[in-house]
């Protein structure tokens, strides 16, 4: 009889597939779901806000006359994004304003929270950045091919993130949710005065408009690929382990290789 | 069978958009959750002003100017007397200065001429989310007030204008930190000329450091005053009375 093999000895026998395990703090969970809400908000009451003059420039200023990258003047009869998506659904830059000028700062301070807490618990370190060898090519692109058949981690592998979700959870913690909040500031007259060099950065407030903008559409894109993935990865098990912390391992596959 | 199902799932997202979307509306109108949404601008306001003091608005090169400036809002005033003033280059004009104040004023344009001026490359931020870049001369609305004096319980500067917007009088405040801001000033030149009716003729305010709808335009009478609360609608401003819009427009 051969004994099995024992990597852990001082802690309790390696999770298998089928296991229940603890998967995500509660700080992590609370903080989806303020996100779930909060971010709907500033998306339904930002495209209204977008819809009070549809067209985006680069540079410090940017008016009518002035050249657009983007304009959707002609879409919808000026009011391109149509209320079923905006908040209020009846046009209202006053009122979009209201929410989105409130529920901005319940992002700010669920993100200020959060990353403080990923730096210090070690989160961020242990679980969200990226190991060297993972960047590799070779293992991207095994895991990209992977992903695109739809193949995802089993058994023990499934409790830390592969390396497309650590690049995808990380870009929105320090690169797209930072740089929202941030290109929003560079917008205000008084923030401007206040941290000049913010505006500098973006290149001006209009350019700070446009960047807002993009971040809001890649934060989307993320939403988007996030939803299809919780729903393909099983999405019981997903959601419940974002509410109660717990997650069963998937089992692994027969046809695995 | 897969068919209806699929029907299903269709009826059921659109059930469910339907409820979030006249719930969202819903909570939209209710008074309890406006009154929530908006006290956010009381904190919004507090950490601005801790996190930019006395900073000024940056002052931009007439290389950076913006080729041509919109009008916006009021662009014709259509009062009789402001018509025959503009039609005179507003001699005989005068900016009535008042209401919590050891002398009241009335300053003629050659007056306001005549005090030192102040000449500043800004950018004016609509509310709407365009920008454009002009450049204001006139005197600072601090020294306009010091010369009037205040009394101790002044609190907030009111801007009357001449203009009329959907029936009702155009109107604007702000309190006594921006009004003693060294960039707040009453602009009668635009751009090396002098403002044009569509840019707020005779005088126009520049609070450089809030949104466009603060920068009233055709100012008549300044007033000063201890609370915002017995005029009009009571919030301090046309767009904060008859469009909720915030008073605070810093952001």
């Amino acid at each position: 009889m051969s004994l099995p093999p024992a990597p852990h000895q001082d802690e309790a026998p390696a999770p298998r597939a089928g296991d229940l395990v603890k998967r995500h703090a509660l700080v992590t969970r609370l903080w989806h779901w303020l996100n779930a809400i909060t971010l709907a908000v500033m998306l339904m009451s930002g495209l209204m806000i977008f819809n009070a003059h549809p067209r985006l420039y680069w540079g410090h200023y940017g008016a009518n006359s002035d050249p657009a990258w983007l304009d959707l003047e002609k879409v919808n009869g000026g009011i391109p994004f149509p209320g079923w998506i905006t908040l209020p659904s009846h046009y209202s830059l006053a009122d979009a304003r209201l929410w989105h000028l409130a529920f901005a700062w319940a992002l700010v301070l669920g993100l200020l929270g959060y990353l403080g807490w990923a730096l210090v618990s070690g989160h961020l370190r242990r679980n969200l950045a990226p190991k060297l060898g993972e960047l590799a090519p070779a293992h991207l692109w095994h895991d990209l091919k992977q992903h695109a058949r739809l193949r995802f981690p089993t058994g023990a592998a499934a409790l830390s993130y592969n390396v497309l979700q650590k690049l995808a959870y990380g870009a929105v913690l320090v690169v797209l949710l930072p740089g929202i909040v941030l290109t929003g500031l560079a917008m205000s007259p008084a923030m401007d005065a206040a941290w000049p060099w913010l505006v500098d950065l973006c290149g001006g407030r209009q350019a700070a408009r446009s960047l807002h903008f993009l971040c809001a559409g890649a934060l989307v894109l993320f939403f988007l690929v996030h939803i299809a993935m919780v729903l393909l990865a099983g999405p019981i098990n997903e959601v419940r382990s974002m509410l109660t912390g717990r997650y069963r391992l998937p089992p692994d596959r027969k046809d695995a290789p | 069978m897969i068919v209806s199902r699929r029907r299903l799932i269709g009826m059921g997202a659109g059930a469910a958009g339907g409820l979030l979307l006249s719930g969202c509306d819903r909570l939209n109108e209710s008074p309890a959750v406006r009154d929530g949404l908006a006290s956010a601008e009381g904190l919004t306001m507090r950490s601005q002003r801790l996190l930019m003091g006395d900073a000024l608005a940056r002052e931009f090169t007439e290389a950076e100017m913006s080729p041509t400036f919109r009008v916006n809002g009021s662009a014709r005033v259509e009062d009789s007397a402001y018509r025959r003033l503009l039609a005179n280059q507003f001699a005989g004009w005068t900016l009535q200065v008042g209401g919590l104040v050891h002398r009241p004023l009335a300053l003629s344009l050659d007056a306001l001429k005549a005090m030192p001026q102040r000449t500043q490359i800004t950018r004016h931020d609509c509310v709407e989310g365009w920008s454009a870049i002009g450049k204001w001369q006139g005197p600072q609305l601090g020294a306009v007030l010091g010369a009037a004096g205040l009394l101790p319980n002044a609190r907030y500067v009111v801007f009357h204008c001449a203009d009329v917007l959907d029936g009702k009088p155009y109107y604007e405040s702000i309190d006594l930190i921006d009004a003693f801001h060294p960039q707040t000033i009453l602009a009668w030149r635009m751009n090396d000329v002098p403002l044009s009716e569509g840019h707020g003729a005779p005088i126009r305010l520049r609070v450089e450091r809030q949104l466009g709808y603060k920068h009233a335009k055709f100012v008549m009478r300044i007033e000063v005053t201890q609370s915002l609360a017995a005029l009009y609608g009571g919030k301090g401003g046309h767009w904060e009375d008859y469009r909720g819009y915030q008073w605070y427009a810093g952001i």
